[in-house]
């Protein structure tokens, strides 16, 4: 019993470390006033970019540095959307979304059942590496200059403006920094958490970090806790499936997240701590 | 701001004409960079839709199949304009088809209800589950404060897994050996279509009186007023005591309910059993974010607007076939033409004007103080 206990908790980080790294990233997103529903669409890109790039050369962290990339890149297309073009966050982000499921698809063809040889542990250096960021992030957000520009960005951004600072290159930087977390999150499905490449592997895991970040309320400390205990349920949700009919206990985190929503959210109306200005893009000249 | 004869103004109403012009050459945008994705792919873009164009708009036995896909489109796509209009983020179209479907099933299979009434039983069943699925989240929105987008997704999720633990669990066909289908429909719980063609004609007959009904509750019934200002002005609705509950349940029981008469198609139409979820939507609910997005608030134009994306699944199936693509290709597709969409939204209220009359770019002094005072081109 206790094995099997110490196992739920050793699996639930294996499985948080992915999700932990794309909260963060969404949070820091959503910080500076965009939210990106692509989550799911970045992290399947960098599941296969990690993939690829650790299937040629045989060195995963190398595959996570280019899963980083094709995240930004991503993120960067839905900032170009959203801020520039000023189009509505909640579509771009599901077009990110259902590109990004599309796109790996069709490029990851010839990867499909390949193996990979060399991989990483399942609580690897990034495992750690996703704590101590959680930690600078935190101290960033909260005791930094460039962490109150950030949430000042999406609180009141004309206020940002006025400061003589950029509002939109401020939240280009987090969306795109954003991407690349997720990517890197998507990156450790593929090279650690289950060494294989199939399409849409990512199974609603970046909508789950989507919660994360708003049950976390937007605080990447608390993203830490979210994303491990999400790991363990769904972890357990294959674990329990010995005893129980798996798809009762597939819907299972997709079930906990709604209610999770709905008890963290009916206090004060709206979710508590959400950034003022989320959502709506900034226009010079109209406050 | 001019560009050699052409003069560009600001406009505040786009009128259809340059509307529908804006949203073809965004489309044509969003297929030229498919274009790219197939030549980095290591097709030639020029096979590739010659491949399609043959395969579907110039094949007679293939325009059926447009249509046939058309249909879920519709039905979806009519009530998500719906539910937009209403300012109501509804996502979760997919789920509530896999709810129609499975209602539609229940009823077919395992209900007492006598064989002549079996079809229209269906559809009402199918109605019901679609529309429960739909009327969820609008009450954890309004009673609980939870996004619409996360739980209208995660339902979908949720969906997904009770029909795949249905196919492989109780509802299993000792029939089918092995495959993860329930039995087959009887006869009386098939519906009917137009000979040599996969277009079951009732449902899509359904969805041209729905977008019809739609239409006309929006533009002439005080129901539908109150969604048009819920939607456009949402202050100006709680000061005029209009409901949001109200509003809200309704628009979300019209959309819910349209997604899960399309699922009813789906399994009555052209599988003839309940199966695996992903068999039984190929993301129709996803796509028809897509037509009703083009449609631009339209239940009317979301006729035209299905029948484009029910081209592009079409597509799919040629590219699948043909090219030995994945299915996921008209993913491509669609994020593809969805972001050129919405990145295009801003240049409707642009006016494109061909004036070669005035000669040179130099505005007279009015027109360049005008021009230049911040927020006078709003």
């Amino acid at each position: 019993m206790e094995e099997w206990i110490l196992n739920t908790i050793v699996r639930g980080i294996a499985l948080g470390t992915p999700l932990l790294w794309a909260a963060l990233g969404e949070v820091y997103a959503e910080r500076s006033g965009v939210v990106n529903l692509g989550v799911e669409g970045m992290m399947v890109l960098g599941a296969f970019a990690a993939f690829a790039l650790a299937q040629a050369t045989g060195l995963p962290y190398l595959g996570l540095l280019l899963a980083a990339g094709a995240g930004a890149l991503a993120a960067l297309l839905h900032a170009f959307v959203v801020i520039t073009l000023r189009a509505n966050q909640y579509v771009s982000g599901l077009a990110l979304t259902m590109f990004g499921l599309g796109l790996s698809a069709l490029l990851g063809r010839r990867w499909e059942g390949l193996p990979l040889l060399s991989t990483l542990p399942e609580i690897s250096l990034l495992t750690y590496g996703g704590l101590a960021l959680a930690a600078m992030l935190w101290g960033v957000l909260y005791h930094t200059r460039w962490g109150i520009i950030i949430r000042s960005a999406g609180e009141a951004p004309a206020a940002v403006d006025t400061m003589g600072l950029n509002v939109f290159l401020v939240r280009y930087l987090a969306v795109v920094f954003g991407g690349a977390l997720a990517g890197v999150g998507g990156g450790l499905l593929s090279v650690a958490y289950r060494p294989s490449w199939t399409e849409g592997m990512t199974v609603g895991l970046g909508w789950i970090a989507i919660a994360i970040a708003i049950f976390a309320s937007w605080d990447p400390l608390r993203a830490v806790a979210g994303a491990f205990l999400f790991g363990a349920l769904f972890h357990l949700s294959f674990r329990l499936q010995t005893w129980i009919a798996p798809e009762p206990l597939q819907m299972m985190p997709f079930a906990v997240t709604i209610l999770v929503l709905a008890l963290v959210t009916r206090r004060g109306g709206a979710a508590q701590g959400m950034p003022e200005a989320l959502g709506v893009p900034y226009v010079r000249g109209e406050s | 701001m001019r560009l050699g004869p052409l003069v560009f103004e600001r406009r505040s109403a786009p009128p259809w004409s340059w509307t529908l012009v804006v949203s073809l050459v965004a489309v044509a945008i969003a297929l030229a960079m498919a274009g790219v994705i197939f030549w980095s792919h290591g097709v030639s873009p020029l096979r590739a839709y010659g491949v399609i164009f043959s395969g579907t708009l110039f094949n007679a036995r293939a325009l059926p199949e447009i249509v046939r896909n058309a249909i879920p489109l519709l039905l979806a796509g009519v009530g998500l304009v719906l539910a937009f209009r209403a300012l109501f983020w509804n996502i979760g179209a997919e789920g509530q088809i896999l709810l129609g479907a499975t209602a539609a099933t229940w009823v077919a299979l395992f209900s007492p209800i006598p064989d002549r009434v079996k079809l229209p039983a269906m559809f009402i069943a199918g109605f019901i589950g679609g529309a429960v699925w739909g009327v969820i989240p609008a009450l954890l929105k309004l009673r609980f404060a939870v996004n619409e987008v996360i739980s209208t997704l995660m339902m979908n999720y949720i969906a997904l897994y009770l029909v795949s633990g249905l196919v492989h669990g109780p509802w299993k066909g000792p029939e089918m050996r092995g495959f993860a289908f329930t039995n087959a429909f009887p006869d009386t719980a098939r519906i009917p279509m137009i000979a040599d063609t996969r277009i079951h004609w009732p449902t899509l007959l359904l969805g041209l009186a729905l977008a019809a009904g739609v239409a006309y509750l929006l533009a002439r019934t005080r129901a539908g007023f109150e969604i048009r200002v819920q939607g456009e002005n949402p202050e100006a609705a709680r000061y005029a005591g209009i409901d949001p509950l109200r509003t809200t349940l309704l628009v979300m029981v019209i959309a819910g309910g349209a997604a899960g008469l399309a699922g009813v198609g789906e399994v009555g139409g052209i599988h003839h059993r309940l199966l695996d979820p992903t068999q039984i939507s190929l993301g129709f609910g996803y796509a028809a974010i897509i037509v009703a997005w083009l449609a631009r608030g339209s239940p009317l134009a979301a006729i035209g607007t299905a029948l484009f994306l029910g081209l592009i699944f079409a597509s799919g199936d040629v590219m699948r076939v043909a090219l030995q693509m994945p299915a996921r290709v008209t993913d491509v597709f669609n994020g593809l033409i969805l972001f050129c969409l919405i990145g295009s939204e801003r240049a409707l209220y642009w006016r494109v004007r061909w004036a070669p009359g005035r000669a040179g770019p130099v505005p007279t002094r009015a027109e360049a103080v005008a021009s230049e005072t911040p927020g006078g081109d709003q």
